[in-house]
């Protein structure tokens, strides 16, 4: 890590440039007030939208994902809107909404997942990044978990020489089949979020797969991460479910949602938000 | 007084032949040398390679994590690189019917034979599971991954390869130059597909793009065009055998072919450094490591001071002709051109995935730097090519049919 010093720590220029306040609880408030029907005044929901959109693509970057309107998430998720429209492509569409600013970096997520899934100690399938605002006025540290994004589009199942990892028919986590594993490390190098490593006690690379074969096979509703954060900082769910929370706060056209590294085209299906 | 003349010329005579008899004995033990070192090389690389299998990769090797592909993959790209690059330059003469080139053809197909197996024997021992790999590369097949095409072009172009050395042995050339030509197609397919497996990682700024495919065409033929000038000069040299005028023509022609391929790739290599550095800070992040930050002593001494410009200086200089300084520049090629492939792979890793999150985890560039493991597994596979290389030189007699 010789070369960390040559790195400046403030926030990055595109940040910057956005202007826009990165503190915690924020939304930005480019008329994202919701109204009734009486108050749209001949505005139809469609143009509503289409401004809105407008308004956060000039808005840009936001705190290192691009920031997404529940219209704009649509349009980074699926193929189409149309696709949307119609149908979410996997039922149940499993599904996580990281509310980072909740995060307090507790930990325990980690200490379930690796409890629940076996991870060795030199491994991790979920972490927690720590990101410093040494110029804010309000909290001077924000946690961000990160895990596997369960892309729609994703580069490692694409890059894998012999379907070792896959993503499910049904629900749309990437999943990986030990025995086909040749430990090629392929799909680590393709992992546009670092979401794999090699796992010596399997002999095959592993990731987390919304615990899978943990938990939700087994009739449970949560994620072992999810079920141990205190905070509500892990919201899973089914995003093809009108019903379920990751659907609501996704879809709430007031809130900031946005993605990690969306510029790579995987169609993560990890979201993030403030507040 | 005649009789003391010729009794004098006799001397002189034996004398002579005493010196050619310990030359020949210096030759003799040079190449048993050689071919003891590069056994030694593969022996030691054997080892370490299954030392590394039985405490695991974790252990034994010091790619990580976030830099997943470290000097085994660099050094399997370097031979296999090479040995397309001589079956390509080669290819000239032996398939595409420029007679200069002919003289070359045994040898180079033998050559690339042998470094291909070098090459293999290292990702042999940096895959962990390479048997799961014959079994379900074959039943499994994932036809939009690069790494299976991989796999499957460049046992193609090894089939093909054989194939043809088979032929050539035989002195059937109609087929050999059949065998060769679908080695030809195989071996551009295998180069810009292996250029695809680090261009299609669209996570990897340093990589991305279709710039690979087409740098590593060049760069290969270039790699392949010093490979045989380098191992056409040492077999001769180890054998005494004094150079028929068609080999010399071939190494001639082989020189200008190194030439205009050092200066197509000097050309690749300038662009993509200006254009790359017209990007943002993440993107221009690995490039600055080489120009100027960890990685530039690679970049400007070994990768182009040495694998290139110097080089290309004693290949105009030696007009082709002067075999001295053409094994002085192909010598420094084959070494500078190893870190231009241990660059190209480590280089592409160093930027942290999510660097652009902004978190102190990925502020910096993330190091690595080769375990003893992977050092002797990499010596190992060139070893291995250098001893199949020397063995063959032996038991082909030095690839004599060609040049008749």
């Amino acid at each position: 890590m010789t070369d960390s010093k040559k790195i400046p720590e403030e926030p990055r220029q595109d940040e910057q440039q956005s202007g826009i306040d990165t503190g915690p609880g924020q939304s930005p408030k480019a008329g994202t007030r919701k109204s009734g029907p009486g108050e749209t005044g001949g505005v139809t929901e469609m143009e509503r939208r289409q401004f809105l959109k407008i308004g956060l693509a000039i808005t840009g970057v936001f705190a290192g994902g691009t920031l997404l309107s529940a219209a704009s998430v649509i349009d980074n998720v699926f193929a189409s809107e149309d696709d949307y429209a119609e149908k979410y492509p996997y039922r149940p569409h499993y599904s996580m909404l990281i509310r980072q600013s909740n995060c307090i970096d507790c930990e325990r997520c980690l200490e379930a997942c690796k409890r629940t899934n076996h991870v060795p100690e030199y491994g991790y399938r979920t972490q927690i990044l720590k990101k410093d605002y040494p110029e804010s006025s309000g909290r001077t540290v924000e946690f961000i978990p990160v895990l596997c994004n369960q892309c729609n589009n994703p580069p490692c199942v694409r890059a894998c020489p012999t379907r070792a990892t896959y993503k499910d028919e049904t629900n749309g986590i990437i999943r990986m089949d030990n025995s086909k594993c040749i430990g090629c490390k392929t799909c680590m190098s393709a992992c546009p979020y670092n979401a794999r490593y090699f796992n010596e006690e399997t002999m095959a690379v592993d990731k987390c797969n919304f615990c899978y074969d943990t938990r939700l096979s087994r009739g449970e509703a949560l994620t072992a991460c999810a079920e141990a954060c205190p905070a509500g900082a892990r919201i899973f769910g089914d995003l093809s479910d009108p019903g379920s929370e990751v659907y609501r706060q996704v879809h709430d056209i007031e809130k900031a949602v946005w993605v990690l590294r969306p510029e790579t085209g995987a169609k993560p299906n990890v979201f993030y938000t403030k507040g | 007084m005649a009789h003391e003349i010729s009794s004098e010329a006799a001397g002189a005579q034996v004398y002579g032949e005493q010196l050619a008899g310990i030359d020949q004995a210096i030759r003799k033990t040079t190449y048993w040398v050689a071919l003891l070192g590069m056994a030694i090389l593969f022996v030691v690389g054997v080892a370490a390679g299954i030392h590394a299998k039985s405490i695991g990769s974790l252990h034994a090797f010091n790619a990580t994590r976030e830099v997943p592909w470290g000097i085994l993959i660099s050094t399997y790209v370097y031979l296999v690189v090479v040995a397309d690059g001589v079956c390509l330059v080669s290819s000239i003469g032996h398939v595409f019917g420029r007679k200069d080139f002919v003289p070359l053809a045994s040898r180079s197909v033998f050559l690339a034979v042998a470094t291909l197996l070098g090459g293999f024997f290292v990702i042999f021992f940096d895959i962990e599971n390479p048997f799961r790999m014959a079994i379900y590369n074959v039943i499994s097949p994932n036809l939009t991954s690069a790494i299976w095409w991989m796999g499957t072009l460049y046992g193609a172009l090894m089939f093909f390869m054989g194939v043809e050395f088979v032929f050539l042995l035989k002195g059937k050339h109609k087929l050999a130059t059949a065998a060769g030509f679908l080695g030809v197609i195989a071996g551009v397919a295998a180069l810009s597909n292996l250029g695809a497996v680090f261009g299609s990682l669209d996570g990897r700024d340093f990589w991305y793009g279709p710039f690979m495919p087409i740098f590593f065409i060049a760069s290969a033929m270039m790699s392949g065009a010093a490979a045989i000038i380098f191992f056409t000069l040492l077999a001769y040299k180890l054998s005494n055998r004094k150079m028929e005028p068609a080999m010399k023509r071939a190494l001639e022609v082989t020189a200008k072919v190194g030439i205009l391929l050092i200066v197509t790739t000097l050309f690749f290599t300038l662009w993509k450094l200006i254009i790359g550095l017209t990007g943002g800070e993440a993107k221009t992040l690995a490039l600055r490591s080489l120009l100027s930050g960890h990685y530039a002593v690679n970049f400007w001494i070994l990768e182009i001071t040495v694998g290139m410009v110097i080089p290309l200086v004693l290949l105009v200089l030696s007009k082709g002709r002067s075999l001295w300084l053409m094994a002085v520049a192909a010598t420094l090629m084959m070494f500078g051109i190893f870190f231009m492939r241990y660059d190209m792979v480590i280089v592409g890793q160093t930027v942290p995935v999510q660097f652009q999150l902004g978190v102190s985890e990925y502020a910096g560039l993330i190091s690595y730097a080769p375990s003893t493991h992977e050092i002797l597994i990499s010596l190992g596979g060139i070893g291995l090519a250098g001893l199949i290389f020397l063995a063959g030189e032996k038991i082909f007699k030095g690839h004599k049919s060609e040049t008749h």
